[in-house]
This record gives structure tokens, C-alpha cells and sequence, in this order.
């Protein structure tokens, strides 16, 4: 009877760490698909008005034309921002390295620079309520987490995000 | 002949296997080779004419934990390709004293190497944000004669709190 009542816990036993290996590899399969290939991402906020929604879109990030170099001016990305590290912002990028970019402080006062070497420029499309490149200035190419190429959500304005104002 | 079923058993297995382990390797633990002696007599002392291999913690990203005295790993932010290890000295709201004289930003950090007459760092580059963090430095897992913890050393003489 002990025999048969090990035997019972055994497959048991068996069978749990059967279905544990499963939802490890289906975890670890996310994890993969969200980190290299390609993931939906909700953002909101005011700063991307009138490209993106103040209540929240949900975008799809391509997670991988950013490892090779592959961005370009205009393109909508997503960047851990410099100030706090735990948020990310959603941003345009107006100028790769070696770029010249001016823009208008609060003061009204024109600037000019060059972006530095491995940074990016980037700037919300509202230019009223962004904190961005002109608060903290150019961002390390490090920080870009990934690029936006298409709204899922709301499925009214499905598509493509469009060059933006600038 | 082995079948077409025995490869195909082959190559699923090393697909799970290749997942699981970049999984690891970004969320937990990931093992990097230290080049330059930047961070000399820490790693790659003046004796050695091997590389050390590293033990990196990557948990510490959650919520971004990091505390003075940490060997951190960090994307340069001049080459986003390049990794580079060095020694956190102040966080944000620390002042750097003379001859920098800046209070950190929040969200950065600053770096220096250990060994300081050949180390490019925050002391040339400035701040660097810590976004840029992928990892921290917990052991030496080679050369074995060097195996170990990799310990906390905050620098006290450099640093002077607000």
C-alpha cells in the first residue's frame, strides 16, 4: 500500500515539474520575443499631442532596428529618460549625431548645437508640455529602448504614426 | 543515418536551450570578460596577461538599485555598442568635490575607475545617466586563483555628502 501511495506521488510529482518546464519555456519565449523582436506598449501623456492621444495609445515597438543602428530622423521611439531611469518616454528623434538642431528655450531665445557623439535629439511633438532634449539635452544612444512603427490601439486610428510637425 | 525526426529533436532542443539561456542572461545573471586595466588592481591586475571573467547581477535593474561603492556595467554613452566597467563614487544629489565641483542630476550617476591614471570616466565624460546601467559586478568566477566576491569599497576621501 506505501508502495502504491509513493508510486501516486511520484507521477504526481512527475507530471508538476512537467507543466513548471512548460511555463518556463512559454515565459522565457516572451521574454525573448518582447525584449529582441517586438512589443505592444501603452503610452499616454501629453507630450506627443497631437500624434498620439493624451488617454493612451497602444503602439507596437520594434524591438530591433534600434541594436543596428537603424533609426532615422523623425522616427518615434521610446527612451528611458536620463532624469529617472524607472520612466520611459516616448519621444521624435530630430537629430543623430553630428547634427546641427536649434530650438527656442522658454525664454524665447534661439539655440544652436551640435548633438555630441553616440547621442541622439529627441523631442516631443508638443512642444508646449515635452520635457525632452531641450530640458536635459542630447540622450545617449544607450537609452533608446526601442522604435514605434505602428498604433494597435485605438483601432479607429490604426496605422502608421506619420512624420509628425517638425 | 540518423532520421529527419532525430535533428529535428536536435535543433528544438538547442532553440529551448538558447531561450532559456538569453532569458538568464538578461534578467539574472550574465558572465562578461573584462579587457583594459582600467579597473586594475580590482580586475586584470598589473601581474596578469589573461582577461578576467565576471559574474554580472542583472536584478538590480528592476527598480534600478545601485548604491556608492557598486562595480556597475554600463553602454558608453559616447558608443552605445561598447560596455564598460567602472566604480559608482556618487549618486544623485552628491557633490563631486574640487576639481569637478558638481552636485550629480537625478538619474545619473558618477564613475571613476579604480585605477586612475588610466581610465576614461565621469571625470572626462561628466555624469552618466543611469539608464545606461546593464548590470552589476558581483564576483570573479576567473582566473580561479582570483575567484571571489567583488567587494563594496566606497570611497570615503572622495566624497563628500550635502
Amino acid at each position: 500500500m506505501w508502495a502504491r501511495k509513493l508510486g501516486q506521488w511520484r507521477s504526481i510529482a512527475k507530471e508538476a515539474a512537467d507543466r513548471t518546464v512548460i511555463v518556463a519555456k512559454f515565459l522565457c519565449l516572451f521574454h525573448v520575443t518582447e525584449t529582441y523582436l517586438f512589443s505592444p506598449t501603452l503610452v499616454y501623456g501629453p507630450s506627443m499631442l497631437p500624434t498620439l492621444n493624451m488617454r493612451g495609445d497602444v503602439l507596437l515597438i520594434d524591438r530591433v532596428s534600434h541594436r543596428f543602428g537603424r533609426l532615422g530622423i523623425g522616427d518615434v521611439v521610446l527612451v528611458i529618460s536620463p532624469l529617472d531611469p524607472k520612466r520611459i518616454l516616448t519621444k521624435r528623434v530630430l537629430g543623430l549625431e553630428g547634427d546641427v538642431v536649434s530650438f527656442n528655450l522658454d525664454t524665447g531665445i534661439l539655440k544652436t548645437l551640435v548633438v555630441q557623439k553616440g547621442h541622439v535629439w529627441v523631442q516631443g511633438d508638443n512642444v508646449y508640455a515635452s520635457s525632452d532634449s531641450r530640458l536635459f539635452g542630447s540622450v545617449p544612444y544607450g537609452l533608446i529602448q526601442g522604435k514605434a512603427f505602428c498604433r494597435i490601439w485605438p483601432l479607429s486610428e490604426f496605422g502608421s504614426l506619420g512624420p509628425g510637425l517638425w | 543515418m540518423a532520421s529527419p525526426k532525430f535533428w529535428w529533436d536536435i535543433s528544438k532542443k538547442c532553440f529551448t536551450v538558447g531561450l532559456i539561456s538569453v532569458t538568464i542572461s538578461d534578467r539574472f545573471w550574465s558572465i562578461t570578460r573584462i579587457s583594459g586595466h582600467s579597473m586594475s588592481p580590482t580586475f586584470n591586475p598589473g601581474d596578469s596577461s589573461f582577461n578576467d571573467y565576471v559574474l554580472v547581477e542583472k536584478l538590480c535593474l528592476g527598480r534600478y538599485k545601485f548604491s556608492r561603492g557598486d562595480v556597475i556595467v554600463f553602454s558608453s554613452p559616447s558608443n552605445y555598442k561598447e560596455n564598460i566597467v567602472k566604480r559608482i563614487i556618487a549618486m544623485p544629489g552628491d557633490w563631486v568635490p574640487d576639481p569637478f565641483d558638481t552636485v550629480i542630476p537625478h538619474g545619473h550617476c558618477w564613475v571613476e575607475g579604480d585605477n586612475s591614471s588610466s581610465s576614461v570616466d565621469s571625470r572626462s565624460i561628466g555624469p552618466v545617466p543611469l539608464g545606461l546601467a546593464r548590470g552589476r559586478v558581483t564576483h570573479i568566477i576567473w582566473p580561479p586563483q582570483r575567484v571571489g566576491k567583488v567587494e563594496r569599497v566606497v570611497p570615503e576621501h572622495r566624497l563628500s555628502l550635502l
